[in-house]
């Protein structure tokens, strides 16, 4: 049964399977319930499944996890909505010290089936402490799982596999794609697992490895690059941590050339860790260095500068150009 | 206007004073039988005896640390014996007198403080969650919990378990507020110990800690947490009024911390011996003691073979640390997460190899 959807709607109709799937699956956030969340990903699920399982919480993000925590002990299956990534740093000890390794410390007795659902990234025009990257703070916790989609189907299935997996998950939703629109099967299986990556345009010049908003931005690069004779391979990681390595080192042992691109600061950033791991892998088949393109190392700037913070076509192919010349 | 008055409260529910007379309190009576008097006693010279033991073993250089519970008996074990099965205890990293009456080896809390384990115990089969270090974290993980409770319909309660020092941190107000907005079946146990490491109660609050719960909405009350039996009817009182949904409490226990907050701790640098000598007056064993022989409850020959059940408990204590097993290198890995996960596993199977690679060499 495929339906045109939003990212938003996408991830909504997960939900609503979820739900529907498991009468331990519930939610908990701000705004969540009855607004059906600011930007109404939650719409429509507390008047069908109850004020028990769509829980509008007070303003406490901190205690947000913390009782996702307690309600996991309990032997539920929580989705906690963070309202936007600036907010996430309040519940940062919770997630860190709790979440990540309770599982560790109770030698496996304990399980933590929590999701944290975050949307996170620029280019909205929001107000500062709306536009941020901080997935790599998670990723660089043991303990946690990161995942973020980018588009509509990928949405729709990993949402419901991230609330399945016993793991704690991160679920990053790249807020300027939630507007984008996919056809969504939502019959189908998971097109694959959670934590594998997708070659999403193939190419034999330069691997371009990328994830969330960035994916489309790769996208349409190639298809720019493509005019001029470039191939390049386009791969949306999905999962940041653990990171599918396998997939990204298969293609740059093809191409020899590896762009790595995302919104946050590159200093100490995801690329840097896909950088260092494709130079272990592919060493002998590089015919460029691994290149990255981010964020600056400043805090995220005022909206009317986010277009030069946040990456963008041009800056994608200058990258591309550059790794080309070598 | 009238200014409210900020000065120190110190009433609180007595049922036992500290020379063992018996008060009578119509708001907590307590019906309780002599066996189980005996067994309250028995509790609380056990619990002491553990603690000593581990001091000991500290020093002797088996742990790394240890978090004493002196001074503290009677208010862990009477709460502790409040609780009933399905009830859920999250404690701090002080609690082994409610992880005893939970039925947690004292032996397991041991090695925690050698350092074999980070955790130990099955929260569920014990209805006593995982030691908490980071102050205040587990009060908004038992509001979680109890909301679960709420959700399953059970008719049981959480009793969360934190101190003086805790009462400050934002998460244990957080907790406070969800408890009251969401009804939540969990009664708050503030171990009012005076002090936080150096920091006096003063540095905490400028009112009687119980009084904080009036403005967020449900009871708080003052108990003497030197008084076992006044700890137990408190509690009992507290967590029945939680498991027929009148939601939380909070109950200041006020004690006294008479040891220091840690083995690597030294508290001559911060308070002054005359009050830890005045606390010793109003010791939580003695009372008891001093009770059971007035009453006639008891003979020599009970105190007798309780001393002898506590070196006994002292020796497998001592024999058990010592003998207790360091866990395995792949111990590390496998319990990192629950699922498979491809970056521990390629880690592990390097750290294994590269290990192997010292095989047959001959330890120095």
């Amino acid at each position: 049964m495929t339906e045109t959807m939003t990212m938003a709607s996408a991830i909504n109709a997960g939900l609503r399977a979820a739900l529907d799937g498991d009468p331990k699956t519930l939610l908990l956030g701000e705004d969540i319930g009855r607004l059906g969340g600011v930007f109404r990903v939650t719409d429509g699920l507390q008047k069908d499944f109850g004020e028990q399982r769509v829980i509008d919480t007070p303003l406490a993000e901190s205690s947000i996890l913390g009782a996702a925590i307690g309600l996991a002990m309990r032997g539920y299956r929580p989705v906690a909505e963070v309202q936007f990534d600036g907010f996430v740093y309040v519940a940062f000890d919770q997630i860190v010290s709790q979440l990540a390794k309770m599982h560790a410390r109770s030698a496996g007795m304990v399980k933590m089936p929590v999701t944290v659902r975050l949307p996170y990234g620029g280019g909205i025009g929001a107000v500062e402490h709306h536009s941020e990257s901080p997935e790599a703070y998670f990723a660089h916790t043991a303990g946690l799982r990161v995942v973020t989609p980018s588009n509509p189907v990928d949405a729709f299935h990993l949402v419901q596999q991230v609330i399945a997996c016993d793991d704690p998950v991160i679920f990053l939703e790249p807020k300027r794609r939630y507007w984008d629109k996919a056809d969504v099967d939502v019959s189908a299986d998971p097109p694959l697992p959670m934590s594998s990556a997708r070659v999403v345009r193939q190419g034999s010049h330069v691997t371009l490895v990328t994830y969330g908003p960035m994916v489309r931005t790769c996208l349409e690069a190639a298809a720019a690059a493509a005019l001029d004779g470039s191939e390049i391979e386009v791969i949306d990681l999905r999962s940041l941590a653990p990171l599918d390595i396998e997939t990204v080192a298969g293609s740059v042992s093809r191409t020899g050339r590896c762009v790595v691109t995302h919104e946050a600061s590159v200093f100490l950033g995801v690329a840097a860790e896909v950088a260092a791991a494709v130079t272990e892998e592919c060493f002998y088949n590089l015919e460029a260095p691994v290149l990255r393109v981010g964020g600056f190392h400043t805090p995220y700037p005022p909206s009317r500068l986010e277009q030069h913070f946040l990456p963008d076509l041009d800056r994608v192919l200058d990258a591309v150009d550059r790794a080309m010349a070598y | 206007m009238a200014i409210p008055s900020h000065a120190p409260d110190d009433r609180f529910v007595q049922l036992l004073t500290p020379e063992g007379e018996r008060v009578d309190n119509s708001d907590f009576p307590l019906d309780i039988t002599d066996d189980e008097l005996r067994a309250l006693y028995r509790d609380l010279v056990l619990v002491r005896r553990v603690d000593a033991e581990a001091t000991a073993l500290q020093r002797q250089g088996e742990l790394g640390l240890w978090a004493q519970l002196l001074g503290q008996e009677a208010a862990q074990v009477g709460a502790g014996r409040a609780l009933i099965p399905g009830d859920m205890a999250f404690p701090t990293y002080r609690e082994h007198g409610v992880a005893w009456c939970r039925g947690v080896d004292p032996l397991t809390l041991l090695g925690l403080f050698r350092g074999t384990t980070n955790g130990g115990w099955d929260p569920e089969a014990h209805g006593f969650a995982l030691y908490t270090i980071v102050i205040g974290d587990q009060c908004p993980q038992a509001v979680g919990y109890a909301m679960g409770m709420q959700n399953d319909g059970a008719e049981n309660a959480v009793m969360v378990f934190f101190g003086d020092g805790a009462s400050s941190q934002g998460d244990v107000n957080e907790s406070f507020i969800w408890a009251s907005v969401f009804n939540s079946p969990v009664v708050f146990f503030c171990q009012n110990n005076q002090w936080a490491i150096s920091e006096p109660l003063e540095r905490q609050t400028k009112i009687p800690l119980f009084q904080r719960a009036w403005g967020f909405g449900f009871p708080g009350i003052r108990v003497d947490g030197n008084d076992v039996l006044a700890c137990l009817a408190v509690s009992r009182h507290m967590l029945q009024r939680a498991r027929e949904g009148a939601g939380p409490a909070l109950i200041e226990a006020f004690t006294y911390r008479m040891g220091a907050h840690t083995t690597s701790d030294d508290p001559t640098r911060y308070r002054l011996d005359s009050d830890v000598e005045a606390w010793r007056l109003r010791d939580p064993l003695e009372r008891v003691r001093s009770f059971l022989h007035k009453q006639q409850l008891v003979d020599d020959t009970f105190f007798d073979e309780l001393d002898a059940e506590a070196e006994q408990l002292a020796k497998r204590l001592r024999h058990g640390a010592r003998a207790l097993p360091n866990p395995g290198v792949d111990d590390m890995f496998v319990n990192a997460y629950s699922e498979p996960h491809t970056l521990v596993e390629r880690q592990r199977d390097d750290y294994v190899n590269y290990l192997a690679g010292f095989a047959g060499e001959v330890d120095a």
